[in-house]
């Protein structure tokens, strides 16, 4: 576990949280929501549960992302809050 | 309202981060957790089961109920996405509503087609490795089904559902999602006639050829890791065609 390693991935995954969030576009929000679940993946990776890692990888950035994109084509693009 | 929820989150938030300062410290030996469960996995696993990979052995083997209910709840997701959203009325009773804008999707491209249609029969074949390999390397049947299904919905996407629905119909990924979690619990059933516990795989050396006890849990595992594999990859499917064309199985993205 290297510490500053560690801090960099986790500043990136608050970054990703607030930024899916407030972005007003739902198709953008899928996408950041699949680069959090990735940098999540880093981290347990890095944290050394490899299984618990390649699980993140597949279900949340991979197919997760996937459905989140199907659901926002078949509504309307924008955020009303 | 929106300052109370601010608020609600931010104490959450704070409550959450002082309890994390009661945990154990990170890996440390004299936790509880290291002390009474995690030796017995660490030392006898090999002995016992005789699978390198602890966590599949600990997913497949002694938490098996875990695993079973988990696949469980995705097949249940499944269902309910098939309840919620699919449409069994004939197509001219349809509603034609949608019709003229149900194509929003980006425009075909040649590029994008031709690589995802290069890179389905990779996927699966690794979708295959991470399988079979769950025994000795990260994975298992829940990965590589996921990675499996996740092989035809490129070709979804870069195609459109018909697509998918040449190659592995509606019917039949619905049927797949339901052999999957048979099969889990059909070896499970499969323990108890044969006169032992649920899940108890070493008694499948009664049936399995020149099988000892030992290696009896370690193909029982395998042949579980398959049923997760069949249940979350045909569910993954049928999730994606109902989700990507409203429950109409027409176009999708």
């Amino acid at each position: 576990m290297i510490w500053q390693f560690d801090l960099l991935l986790l500043t990136f995954v608050v970054i990703c949280a607030i930024a899916a969030i407030t972005v007003k576009d739902l198709l953008s929000a899928a996408m950041i929501m699949g680069a959090y679940s990735f940098f999540m993946c880093l981290l347990w990776a890095e944290m050394g549960s490899v299984d618990v890692a390649f699980t993140e990888a597949t279900v949340g950035a991979g197919v997760s992302t996937i459905f989140f994109v199907a659901a926002a084509y078949r509504t309307s693009r924008r955020s009303k809050d | 309202m929106k300052i109370l929820g601010l608020l609600v989150a931010v104490l959450t938030g704070c409550m959450l981060l002082y309890c994390a300062g009661d945990f154990p410290d990170w890996a440390d030996p004299n936790s509880p957790a290291s002390l009474h469960v995690s030796p017995h996995y660490i030392e006898k696993t090999m002995e016992e089961t005789a699978v390198p990979n602890m966590v599949t052995a600990v997913l497949a083997d002694y938490r098996g109920f875990d695993t079973m209910f988990e696949t469980g709840v995705i097949f249940t997701a499944g269902v309910t996405v098939i309840i919620l959203l699919r449409r069994f009325r004939r197509k001219d009773e349809a509603d034609v509503q949608g019709d003229s804008d149900s194509r929003k999707g980006p425009p075909d491209d040649i590029i994008i087609q031709t690589i995802c249609r290069f890179m389905a029969p990779f996927m699966q074949l690794f979708a295959l490795y991470v399988l079979c390999f769950g025994h000795h390397s990260p994975g298992g049947g829940f990965q590589g089904g996921v990675i499996f299904g996740a092989s035809f919905i490129l070709l979804g996407v870069a195609y459109d559902l018909k697509t998918i629905l040449r190659r592995i119909g509606a019917r039949v990924s619905a049927l797949l999602a339901n052999t999957g979690l048979l099969v889990y619990s059909g070896i499970g059933a499969l323990c108890i006639l044969l006169g032992a516990n649920f899940l108890d795989y070493s008694i499948l050396s009664l049936i399995l050829p020149a099988t000892g006890d030992i290696m009896a849990r370690s193909h029982g595992i395998l042949g579980v890791e398959i049923g997760v594999f069949l249940g979350v990859s045909a569910s993954m499917i049928s999730i994606y065609l109902d989700l990507s064309s409203h429950g109409q199985l027409d176009e999708g993205l």
